[in-house]
């Protein structure tokens, strides 16, 4: 009697064990496909940033700088890629406070699709960023436990980091904001 | 885009959640993508082709009312079977943690999930204690939506983690190009205020603007109060001296023509709320029809009125301070005019082809990210 509670009790833990590890890869997979989402989101927003710094629309002291903090954002290393980003952040709110930059933007050839594109680009980001750092939030919460910790359960995957940054889109570009 | 949607609640009876995912859907069809809905129905309640009916749903109390659920083996392979057939690029699942079709479409979904919170309860023992059952289905969302900072924040206490605030929409066309109905119109004289919400339900606050009404007459011996929404009429003006009962008008249950025109036409719109809101839809859709707002201090309705610039606030139940605003309102045409201005400029954010265009951004960074684990 005792033998088969035993062994019943050896197949609970197993279970669970097994049930606990796949809720890890899940949300392994989940943390990396954020990353990956969040890294399309940036990156889609300093190619406009660029284009719009390129394109001559700007006056040129304006252009140099957002290109310049396009650029940055682009190459920066990965230790460096989180205050890049927060500059070209800043880049951009500084550029669009003047009331009528946006406005003006738009009015000229061209103009009117290069803010829509932007709009969208500095609006996804922050929601890209907020959906991976609640992934980091949740891989971390199960690698925390105890038995996660001792039987190494997360095996070789790298323990997951948050991407903090500035990412405070600019007021005229907000719906109704301008 | 393939998008299969989620409704927790009843989709024959009215609801706030409902309505949101009727007009995502309309919405987001209307865009040109693929939506099917999942919803608790009967098998044959006329429905919109783009519903698929998961069972009828039984009336269970849970979080302090009776909400109908559906919940069981059954339900649970009828969802399994909908995401399996559906093949969707994305799930969008609304409430994901109320025990219904929700949480059971989290159970069994594999592809990316999008999830939004609407309520904002407080923090119940029955959550801390369902903690640990609910952990691992939420951790397969993979973008959370909450519809105001106030969801927002219950939602980082309850269940930790953080979600993107897109509010619920509202059409706003509707709302401002109704026509206005001249009996519902006021003069300056005798000016009107209008009320929408159950009369029954204490927290929808008609008692503190019946409590305060008597106030107002004072000031407007002609003021008329005009009440839409389901309840005893008789009981609810029951504190009301016998004089003053000729001045309020109830016009019982109204369809959404009815509310827009309602909203066109009245003088100030109050909204005396006494707690309970997440969000406050009904003050958009008063804003888009260009009526001034006056409302209870909640934390939803404050986020909602921008801080108090595209609307008036009061204290809380406090049917002094509800009748000395409403007076100033009521004195002050060139106020009430720039309110109406502010407001029909700040509700451009509501709109459903702002809220769509964000939800679709969602979808499209979940989707984006990476093929499906």
């Amino acid at each position: 009697m005792t033998v088969i509670w035993i062994l019943l009790a050896v197949l609970a833990v197993g279970v669970y064990l097994s049930w606990t590890a796949g809720r890890l890869d899940r949300l392994h997979a989940r943390v990396d496909s954020s990353r990956a989402a969040l890294d399309a989101q940036l990156l889609r927003r300093s190619a406009v940033a660029q284009e719009i710094a390129t394109s001559g629309l700007l006056d040129p002291a304006s252009s140099l700088v957002l290109a310049g903090a396009a650029h940055e954002a682009r190459n920066a290393a990965e230790e460096e890629r989180e205050v890049a980003e927060s500059d070209l952040t800043r880049a951009l709110r500084i550029l669009f406070e003047a009331p009528d930059q946006a406005d003006d933007l738009r009015a000229r050839p061209g103009g009117e699709e290069l803010v829509a594109e932007l709009q969208t680009a500095v609006r996804r980001v922050p929601m890209a960023r907020r959906f991976h750092n609640d992934a980091v939030r949740g891989a971390r919460a199960v690698r925390r436990h105890r038995l996660v910790r001792y039987l190494r359960l997360a095996g070789h995957a790298p323990y997951p980091v948050t991407f903090e940054m500035d990412d405070e889109e600019p007021h005229a570009l907000q719906p109704g904001g301008s | 885009m393939r998008i299969g949607v989620v409704c927790p609640y009843s989709w024959d009876v009215p609801g706030g959640v409902q309505y949101h995912v009727r007009d995502l859907a309309a919405n987001l069809i209307a865009r040109g993508h693929e939506v099917s809905v999942l919803a608790p129905a009967d098998d044959d309640t006329p429905l919109p082709d783009y519903v698929v009916p998961a069972g009828r749903a039984v009336p269970v109390r849970y979080n302090g009312s009776v909400a109908r659920l559906n919940f069981g083996f059954l339900s649970a392979a009828r969802v399994r079977r909908w995401i399996h057939d559906g093949h969707f690029d994305v799930l969008h699942i609304h409430e994901p943690a109320t025990p219904s079709l929700s949480l059971l479409a989290c159970w069994a979904a594999s592809g990316p999930v999008v999830a939004t919170f609407h309520t904002s309860n407080a923090r119940s023992r029955a959550m801390i204690a369902a903690y640990p059952i609910l952990q691992p289905a939420l951790e397969k969302i993979s973008a959370r939506i909450a519809v105001s900072e106030y969801a927002r924040r219950t939602l980082v206490e309850h269940l930790g983690g953080d979600a993107v605030v897109i509010p619920n929409g509202v059409d706003v066309g509707f709302f401002a190009d109704a026509p206005v109905e001249p009996a519902w119109q006021g003069t300056p004289e005798a000016p009107t205020i209008g009320f929408i919400g159950r009369i029954d339900e204490s927290r929808k606050g008609l008692p503190t603007l019946i409590e305060a009404f008597p106030r107002i007459v004072e000031a407007f011996p002609g003021v008329r109060l005009l009440v839409a929404g389901r309840g005893d009429a008789e009981e609810a003006v029951a504190d009301l001296p016998e004089a003053l009962r000729g001045q309020v008008t109830f016009l019982g249950m109204i369809g959404d023509p009815d509310k827009a025109r309602l909203l066109r036409s009245v003088d100030v719109y109050v909204a005396p709320n006494t707690g309970g809101e997440s969000f406050g839809i009904i003050l958009v859709e008063a804003m888009s029809a260009a009526a001034p707002v006056l409302a209870s201090d909640l934390d939803a309705f404050r986020q909602v009125l921008d801080g108090g610039r595209a609307g008036e606030l009061f204290a809380v139940e406090d049917a002094e301070a509800l009748a000395a605003a409403a007076v100033g309102l009521l004195r002050d045409p060139v106020r009430r005019e720039e309110l109406r201005e502010v407001g029909r400029k700040h509700v451009r954010r509501y709109d459903w082809e702002t809220v769509g265009t964000d939800i679709l951004g969602v979808y499209e960074t979940v989707t984006a990210g990476a093929p499906a684990a």
